[in-house]
């Protein structure tokens, strides 16, 4: 005799919950999925039109609750006139902007916005007023500077805060300038220009267009040299030095004094 | 076969005829060396020391001490065309041109580090176990000494390359010759010969590493290794060990085979931790510009402390008719390390004064039996190593998101707070091993057996401890605090008090005072009888 399958006799089983929950969760996704990718083609459509009044609509949803309706600043975040294109790429492509928190300084991290937006931004906030524009392709090509001269400038005025290989260093208050290992020759070239949270703006008298593209050629000629000599030890310089000396070396070291001491008996 | 023997025998004999020695030989040869692996610190020191003779003559065959300026043209493409001296260009061609150059600058540098750290943590076993008392005295003093030479050769040798890195740790170094109180600008001159840099530094640098300080630590080590054979080794305490033996083996052939063996180990690691780990990128730092400096500028670890009593003193300075007084450098770089080398040289007259103990010892102290030194020793390494954590107080900053001036003043307070906290946790944990020591001699080890009796209670089982951890236990030398002198004489007259004996008998009350005295050889004998009793009644119920 087959028994009768029914959903009430399902609805008991004691899998039940499972099956229940594993098909709301797909549901959910497939929904969500959908969604968002209508969501991006809408975007995108938007951006090719005029892309001052696209970064207009972005800058009132993600930027102005802190830095202004018309980009002149609160309690929470700096007026961004006269700040400059420059400014705005370097901060939102490195990630630092938007803010996941307010915190003491913006941490680099993965890009909120895509390029078409970033260049959005860029444009509208340029309109607040003058300020430095994004550097042109032609500006950040540092094919044949003088990467010699490069590091040399690098550590007159970069390595003092950045560390001798762009590792970074502290600052004051937890204030920090970071690792640069990750930034492009662009985002090099405007922190230069627009002088992003602690650092200096190095004008045109204070490194030339062609000086600045010889500090790009050496930060980017250090990330190719294979690092000579075995593993860097985080390029920090002596104190991870030392460190690996008395925990790896001396525990080696004593380790085999006392396999010594064992076999002798 | 006896040919041969005979032939030996001939050459040894012609030898002994013309040169003497058979009788040293055979004493030296028979010399009894004990077994533990903590003496091994010493001889990982010693064959340090070698490694760094053998790979500091290699280097010497192509680095050029000058200060001449040229203009780079070697393999290393990120410095091509740049103007730096002749001393820092050798050195990057040690690194990249030279046929196993890189290597050995860095097994240079390896064994440098080893050097410093067996030498202190040698320095600690002594220390822990009473090694320096007499007759030692002078010995620890000869290893205070090897020790703080140690530190500047270590320090010169940074100093050579010319990068930025060494030349930042020089213009410090001139700083605090200029914080010499009076005197400092012409001390300084005198050093660099005019106006820092100069042109002379670099040469007479050279001197001082590679002949000056290494010929007075070879014979400072040639003394120090013959006063350990004269005075011969001490050993732990142990069964059949007392202060007159040695328990161990003879020099010849385990011993030597040992020691041998063990030198081929550290020249092995320092050579693996030489060819799997950048040391000192000096081409990453670049040249020596007196106006460049990196962040996170650090010295090696030996000169950490130092840097670190330097970014944790407040700034304070003033001018006092027409000389400036920079407290700020000459407390935490002249007058603390003053301070701290004098104890250390001095310690063991400290101690042998303060306790009255002027008996010589070859017997080593267990670390809990002698709870003040202890203590005072894991007070001294936490005053230490706060300097040390404050010497890389920026790469702390940057490595856990922290803010510098946190760190900062959190160090400044734990310095004179974290010591005492130490001293305080660390006697109190001897003085707990002490007397967990005496329950175990009483009442015997816990074995973990459960036992319950007939009317229901529950006992552990305890077993008598082995004799050799009794003969262990039984070491401990039970020191009473000197006695106050007597505040009157017979006739209840006042005496006069001399304040040293009475600083003297406080002193010995701080070291002895709370020792748990061992138990007597008739509480253990009473103890014994008591355990087999118990073993008894334990079989008792069993039946």
């Amino acid at each position: 005799m087959t028994k009768e399958i029914t959903l009430r006799k399902l609805r008991g089983h004691k899998h039940a919950h499972l099956v229940v929950i594993t098909f709301s969760l797909l549901f959910v996704a497939i929904i969500w999925t959908a969604l968002s990718t209508q969501m991006q083609t809408a975007k995108a459509a938007v951006s090719t039109e005029t892309s001052v009044q696209f970064g207009k609509s972005l800058f009132a949803e993600g930027c102005s609750s802190c830095h202004g309706l018309q980009g002149e600043g609160t309690t929470d975040g700096p007026s961004l006139i006269g700040v400059g294109a420059a400014a705005v790429d370097f901060q939102v492509s490195s990630g630092r902007m938007p803010m996941a928190t307010q915190g003491i300084q913006a941490m680099r991290k993965d890009p909120v916005y895509s390029e078409e937006e970033i260049a959005a931004l860029a444009a509208y906030v340029a309109t607040f007023g003058p300020g430095p524009a994004i550097p042109t392709d032609e500006q950040i090509d540092y094919t044949g500077a003088d990467i010699g001269l490069g590091g040399e400038l690098f550590r007159v005025n970069c390595a003092q805060c950045h560390n001798f290989a762009g590792q970074g260093g502290a600052l004051t208050e937890g204030k920090y300038a970071p690792n640069i290992d990750l930034a492009t020759p662009r985002q090099i070239y405007e922190a230069m220009i627009t002088g992003p949270q602690n650092m200096p703006v190095f004008s045109e008298e204070s490194l030339t267009p062609d000086e600045k593209r010889a500090i790009i050629a050496y930060i980017m000629a250090l990330r190719e040299v294979p690092n000579a000599g075995g593993l860097d030890l985080g390029r920090y310089g002596p104190v991870t030095e030392g460190l690996f000396a008395w925990t790896f070396g001396l525990g080696i070291l004593i380790a085999l004094a006392i396999w010594i001491g064992i076999k002798a008996k | 076969m006896s040919v041969k023997q005979s032939r030996k025998a001939r050459a040894l004999n012609w030898a002994d005829d013309r040169f003497g020695g058979a009788g040293i030989l055979r004493t030296a040869m028979n010399k009894v060396f004990p077994d533990h692996w903590s003496f091994m610190l010493g001889e990982i020191a010693l064959y340090s020391f070698v490694i760094l003779l053998i790979s500091g003559t290699y280097l010497s065959f192509f680095f050029v001490p000058s200060m001449t300026e040229i203009v780079y043209n070697g393999s290393y493409v990120p410095l091509k065309g740049v103007k730096m001296t002749e001393a820092y260009a050798s050195t990057l061609d040690i690194s990249f041109d030279v046929r196993g150059g890189l290597l050995m600058r860095q097994i240079h540098h390896w064994a440098a580090l080893f050097f410093l750290i067996a030498m202190t943590v040698h320095m600690l076993r002594i220390f822990f176990t009473g090694a320096f008392r007499r007759p030692r005295e002078v010995n620890w003093v000869i290893g205070s000494l090897l020790l703080i030479l140690g530190i500047v050769e270590g320090f010169a040798g940074y100093g050579l390359p010319d990068d930025l890195l060494s030349g930042t740790g020089l213009r410090i170094t001139e700083g605090i010759m200029l914080a010499i109180p009076v005197v400092g600008s012409w001390v300084s001159s005198l050093v660099f010969g005019g106006e820092f840099p100069g042109t002379e530094f670099i040469p007479r640098l050279y001197i001082v590493h590679v002949l000056l300080i290494p010929g007075i630590m070879l014979a400072l080590i040639a003394v120090h290794v013959l006063l350990v054979a004269f005075h011969k080794h001490t050993q732990f305490p142990g069964p059949g060990r007392t202060e007159k033996n040695v328990v161990g083996y003879p020099l010849m052939p385990v011993y030597m085979a040992k020691a041998g063996g063990f030198f081929f180990i550290v020249f092995g690691v320092t050579v693996f931790m030489a060819a799997i780990a950048t040391i000192n990128p000096v081409w990453m730092f670049g040249p020596y510009v007196p106006n460049a400096v990196g962040a996170g500028s650090q010295p090696d670890w030996y000169m950490g402390f130092l840097d670190g009593s330097t970014r944790i003193m407040p700034a304070i300075e003033f001018t006092l008719i027409n000389y400036t007084l920079s407290l700020n450098l000459l407390i935490p770089t002249l007058v603390l390390p003053g301070i701290m080398f004098t104890l250390l040289i001095f310690y063991p007259w400290i101690e042998a004064w303060a306790t009255g103990d002027k008996r010589e010892h070859h017997l080593l102290d267990r670390p809990r039996n002698a709870p003040t030194r202890t203590a005072l020793g894991v007070m001294a390494l936490t005053f230490y190593g706060i300097l040390w954590i404050s010497g890389g107080n920026d790469i702390i900053a940057v490595a856990f998101g922290l803010s510098i001036n946190a760190i900062t003043w959190t160090l400044r307070f734990g310095l004179f707070i974290l010591p005492a906290i130490a001293f305080v946790i660390t006697k109190r944990i001897c003085l707990a091993l002490q007397r967990r020591d005496r329950d175990k001699l009483l009442h015997g080890r816990e074995t973990g057996q459960i036992l319950r009796l007939p009317h229901g209670e529950f006992i552990e089982i305890h077993a008598p401890i082995s004799e050799k951890e009794k003969a262990k236990i039984l070491s401990k030398v039970d020191i009473e605090p000197l006695a106050l002198p007597p505040a009157t004489d017979r006739d209840g007259v006042a005496v006069p008090q001399s304040f040293r004996k009475r600083l003297q008998a406080k002193v010995s009350h701080f070291y002895f005072g709370d020792n748990v005295p061992k138990p007597s050889a008739a509480e253990i004998e009473a103890a014994e009888h008591h355990l087999q009793e118990i073993a008894e009644n334990v079989e008792a119920p069993s039946h």
